[in-house]
């Protein structure tokens, strides 16, 4: 099954596009594994994702720890720390 | 009550949103607002480029105001976010807070923007009065920290 990613600010521009639609290996079960997943798929990832510990995930756009299992996952957002207000 | 929660790239009027949230109330003793212009400083700022997560920006907003009244009584809680280029001078966001007595009406504002600057998805980027396209605004450890207070 395909899960739609979306990405903001810096790490939209460093990876080059706003959304995928990407098929997730069986063993990618954390929002921690998705990150070190992504960081595999080229240099753009891996330059988007080179510090993992800051960056923030939503799942069906609602925060959510590193920790968190994906399953059922129909939108992963990921973007650096918020600064709006 | 649900707060009144709007996110859009066109500017907002403040009384106009003051006299939504009061209008036909006789229960209201306080209205506390709170503005975020874009600031300039030294010169080198042409614009600021508000970046935001459609629908999870709203959610979140909607969420953060459900807590501020819960937890203050408030009578009335208004937050309006722009998106797009903003330049400084110009408004970014607003926050009403309606509530009997004026202490929950301060606390409730504060409180909203202290949450919206560190959990709605919202992002800056500066661009320069060269032309240039800037970086991005980093995240501030004063706005974790203003956040802390409220535990």
């Amino acid at each position: 099954m395909n899960t739609k990613l979306v990405y903001f600010a810096w790490v939209r521009e460093r990876i080059g596009k706003g959304e995928e639609d990407i098929e997730l290996p069986a063993d990618v079960v954390t929002v921690r594994d998705l990150l070190n997943h992504l960081k595999t798929l080229g240099d753009e990832y891996e330059n988007a994702l080179q510090f993992p510990e800051v960056i923030r995930v939503a799942i069906d756009q609602e925060h959510v720890e590193h920790s968190e299992k994906i399953a059922g996952a129909r939108e992963i957002g990921i973007f650096p720390p918020m600064t709006g207000g | 009550m649900s707060p009144a929660i709007r996110v859009q790239s066109q500017d907002f009027d403040l009384q106009a949103e003051i006299d939504a949230l009061t209008a036909g109330r006789r229960d209201i003793g306080a209205v506390v607002t709170f503005t975020g212009l874009c600031r300039d400083e030294q010169g080198a700022l042409s614009a600021l480029e508000l970046e935001h997560y459609p629908g999870m920006a709203e959610a979140e907003m909607l969420r953060i105001g459900k807590l501020a009244i819960e937890r203050f009584s408030l009578l009335g809680l208004t937050a309006v976010h722009r998106y797009g280029k903003i330049r400084p001078g110009e408004n970014i966001v607003l926050v009403i807070a309606a509530a009997p007595h004026r202490q929950a009406a301060f606390d409730g504002a504060n409180f909203m923007m202290d949450f919206l600057k560190t959990s709605a998805p919202f992002w800056k980027k500066e661009h320069g009065a060269d032309g240039s396209q800037g970086d991005w605004v980093s995240a501030k450890d004063a706005d974790d920290a203003a956040r802390e207070k409220w535990k």
